[in-house]
């Protein structure tokens, strides 16, 4: 592989007490698309939240772009041009649809992404601007969430779940909209439940099994087996 | 436990073998006592962090000239109806400034205090702003002899703040005070098990307040003067005295013990220097705040493992929050 | 018309408790923090704008250049070198750290300029008045309420139209995901104390050039200021200059019934309040 955009080095991640993440190795190029699956609680949201910063590591755990950043904050990690897309949206209830985007954009990176075209790829959001983010419905606020990250011009994009507790049909058009986000050289690591629909836009796989990698390869080489034998640790 | 009997022992002997001033000082010291434990009841187990004790305080003082000049009680008589009347007026007071949430209850506490003030300091026949002294026949019924009434107002202030300390602690070990326990660690847990929270802290303010008026009418037994100003001060009566809490450690019962003491041996070595005692008194509470939460007794307790007064339940707990 | 005076006198004092209750009320909105030590810092600027006036021969209003952004610095170190470490889920460390903090304020106050009580000369102004309907204005108090609308709306216009404004929203809703989107909260609750303590700067002059002042009285304006913002309903500004304007009005009016009862009467105000509409008289409405 050619020098890979992230890569993590026996990162651990703890809550308290609780060893959350073991060791996990990870290389990720430029542009590619990596899905992380795994079963509830096996370590997919740590693992994006050890690398957006919101949980700190030793700084050589975490390497993006040659530096490590491992140990930075997660304002500092989102400059360096790291984006998440949090689980459950989260969008703030006090500023309005537009103010969600512009404050995506507060780190000041320049690059294509511009409320022009946030309201391009999601038209419906020009229409209720100036709604307060909470009368959304989720679909839209998952756009909301969606836009707002892409508002910082990242070169990583972390999706954290980003079709829970959504309707098919929305979940379908927001998957559609995923190769134009990502198709112009933006990095992307997608953690979903639904393994179908992560497999189905990424190149490559990982597979955690309580807090370890337990499987990788490209998405067309690993069979239904493997994966839920890596899912569950059981032969199937 | 016998070590504390013969302790008690000695110093309840102290108006024998202690000079007038130590007896005076060790007597300042009980009654300081007591309004830590009062207050580290409220605040540190509680939840009720009030900046407005001071009301407590002058008002079992005022109670104490007023029911004696007008009223013709005793002076422990007076004391005692003083505590009774504060523990009443202290329900609807709570209901009003139960009203108001964390930081801003403690604020609303200070503006009751005021209120407080502002009203005795209207009293014209109790001196007004000015304040007034406690009369001399009054002073007489409670001893003939000077000696008499110092040792007397010394027993009553060992004997508050022993009883202060009893009570304080078999609260806390009763079932109410598990319930307590239980709201401090998390309210809506607390709810869940059908703890009614409102009435415990209820229960826990009028308490306080009517054992602070106690003592407030005995450290005015000592000073035999009163004036709004002195009756109601923030810094003496709230101040101090979270101060002793902070430093000692709150939440523990052995913390104002430890704060008390360590209080009045930097008040003795440098109360001549005036304001920057108190500025030293202010660093060294910020410091411990920020640094050590838990205060002196914290620090003593996680190097030693040692327990004053056996309340804690020993299990060691893990916390595992979440492995997504 | 003597009420009527009354009452006019008492609104144009709610403009100072306003400026007293802005900086109390905004840090509150930013990071639920109560500051104690409110009151002694609009005292400390009031020192600091006497000792300016003194030492260089300027107007007190001139003095503002030097005082608001001074005590803007402070409030940024202090808000990152102490109180952001004090931030958390428990209410008792902000709260006696802040306590501590309002002690050696004072203390160092009476230390440093004793406790004879101080005034600011501002010269005509002081004793200047406009005639209004038949009712007799000072220029001062006019000024002072003048003052307080106008740093309400610049608040509000920081609050809700600026970058800045965004960033605290943010934060205040959820310090996390903000510090994913580049926003430092540590900076950001510096820039809101720094904000606070500016507009500070401005109450503790104008009480400098009204009244004269000691080091004891901070802790009566963190009541006044408290008591606005409960009066009017927490998270309105405009709402924290009616509940100003309302204590004034009690405390003129409690003033003319019997000079002893002109802080109590407003004591009152504010537990009747309390009474009757505990989330006070106009609160915040979310949309």
């Amino acid at each position: 592989m050619p020098d890979p955009v992230l890569s993590l080095r026996k990162l651990d991640a703890h809550y308290g007490d609780f060893q959350a993440l073991f060791g996990i190795d990870m290389e990720i190029a430029a542009g590619e698309v990596v899905a992380i699956i795994g079963a509830n609680g096996a370590g997919k949201t740590t693992l994006l939240r050890s690398i957006a910063g919101l949980l700190k590591n030793q700084a050589g755990q975490v390497s993006y772009q040659g530096d490590t950043i491992g140990a930075l904050r997660a304002d500092q990690v989102a400059q360096k041009g790291i984006a998440l897309v949090p689980e459950g949206r989260q969008l703030f209830p006090s500023l309005s649809v537009e103010e969600n985007l512009l404050i995506g954009a507060q780190t000041g990176r320049a690059g294509q992404w511009s409320l022009g075209k946030v309201y391009a790829l999601f038209p419906i959001l020009k229409e209720r601007k100036d709604q307060a983010s909470t009368t959304l419905s989720g679909g839209q606020q998952q756009m909301v969430a969606i836009g707002r990250a892409l508002m910082a011009n990242p070169d990583l994009i972390l999706f954290d779940e980003i079709s829970l507790g959504l309707a098919p049909v929305i979940i379908k058009s927001i998957y559609d909209a995923l190769p134009d986000i990502v198709g112009d050289g933006m990095t992307a690591m997608i953690v979903e439940q639904d393994i179908g629909k992560a497999l189905s836009v990424s190149s490559r796989a990982y597979c955690l099994q309580e807090g370890r990698v337990s499987l990788t390869g490209a998405t067309d080489t690993i069979s239904r087996d493997d994966i839920t034998r890596a899912y569950f640790g059981v032969e199937a | 436990m016998v070590i504390a009997a013969l302790g008690l022992l000695v110093l309840a002997a102290a108006p024998w073998w202690a000079g007038r001033a130590d007896l005076r000082l060790l007597g300042e010291i009980y009654l300081y006592l007591s309004l830590a434990m009062l207050w580290n009841l409220m605040a540190g187990y509680a939840g009720l962090v009030s900046v407005g004790q001071q009301a407590y305080v002058g008002f079992g003082g005022y109670l104490l000239f007023a029911l004696t000049m007008f009223g013709g009680l005793h002076p422990i008589a007076a004391i005692l109806a003083g505590g009774i009347l504060a523990g009443f007026l202290s329900v609807p007071i709570a209901a009003l400034i139960f009203r108001l949430k964390g930081a801003y209850f403690a604020i609303g506490t200070w503006v009751m205090a005021e209120v407080f003030r502002l009203s005795f300091a209207q009293a014209s026949s109790l001196g007004g702003g000015s304040g007034s002294s406690l009369p001399v026949d009054v002073v007489r019924s409670l001893a003939d002899s000077r000696s008499g009434r110092e040792a007397l107002s010394y027993w009553l202030a060992l004997g508050a703040a022993v009883i202060v300390i009893a009570c304080v602690y078999l609260y806390l070990r009763s079932n109410r005070g598990l319930a307590l326990t239980a709201i401090r660690d998390s309210e809506v847990a607390a709810a869940g098990l059908g703890i009614n929270i409102w009435r415990t802290k209820l229960e826990v303010y009028v308490v306080t307040s009517a054992f602070t008026a106690i003592i407030g009418g005995l450290i005015f037994l000592q000073k035999l003067r009163i004036s709004p100003d002195a009756a109601f001060s923030v810094n003496d009566w709230t101040a101090f005295v979270i101060f002793i809490v902070v430093i000692g450690g709150i939440g523990t019962l052995e913390g104002p013990i430890i704060g008390t003491i360590l209080f009045f041996v930097l008040r003795e070595t440098l109360a001549d220097l005036g304001t920057t005692y108190l500025i030293v008194l202010g660093l060294v509470a910020i410091i411990i705040m920020l640094k050590a939460p838990k205060g002196v007794w914290g620090l003593i307790r996680s190097r030693f493992d040692l327990e004053l007064f056996p309340l804690s339940y020993r299990v060691r707990t893990h916390d595992a929050d979440k492995g997504a | 018309m003597e009420w009527i005076s009354a009452i006019m006198q008492g609104t144009l004092l709610g403009g100072l408790y306003a400026l007293f209750a802005a900086g109390l009320s905004l840090i509150f909105g930013v990071m639920r923090l109560v500051n104690i030590a409110h009151g002694d810092l609009i005292v400390l600027a009031a020192y600091m704008g006497l000792s300016t006036t003194v030492m260089l021969g300027i107007h007190p209003f001139m003095a503002l250049l030097i005082v608001m952004p001074a005590m803007a610095g402070i409030g940024y170190v202090l808000q990152r070198g102490i109180l952001n470490r004090t931030l958390g889920g428990d209410i008792l460390p902000p709260l006696l750290v802040t306590f501590g903090l309002s002690v050696i304020l004072q203390n160092t106050l009476l230390e440093l300029y004793s406790a004879d009580p101080q005034k600011m000369n501002a010269g005509v102004i002081e004793t200047a008045s406009v005639p209004v309907g038949g009712l007799t204005l000072g220029v001062l108090p006019v000024l002072t309420f003048a003052i307080a609308i106008a740093v309400i709306a610049g608040l509000q216009f920081i609050f809700y139209r600026t970058a800045l404004g965004r960033a605290f929203r943010a934060t205040s809703d959820n310090s996390d995901i903000a510090q994913l989107m580049g926003l430092n909260k540590a900076h950001v609750f510096g820039m809101a104390m720094a904000l606070a303590l500016a507009v500070t700067a401005i109450a503790g002059i104008l009480l400098g050039v009204r009244t004269s002042f000691d080091p004891s009285v901070g802790g009566a304006r963190l009541i006044f200021g408290f008591e606005a913002v409960i009066i009017g309903g927490l998270g309105n500004l405009w709402g924290t200059l009616a509940g100003g304007v309302i204590l004034g009005v009690a405390q003129t009016i409690g003033a003319k019934i019997d000079p002893g009862w002109q802080l109590l009467a407003g004591h009152i105000a504010f537990l009747v309040v309390l009474a009757i509409r505990p989330q006070g008289l106009f609160p915040r409405v979310d949309h």
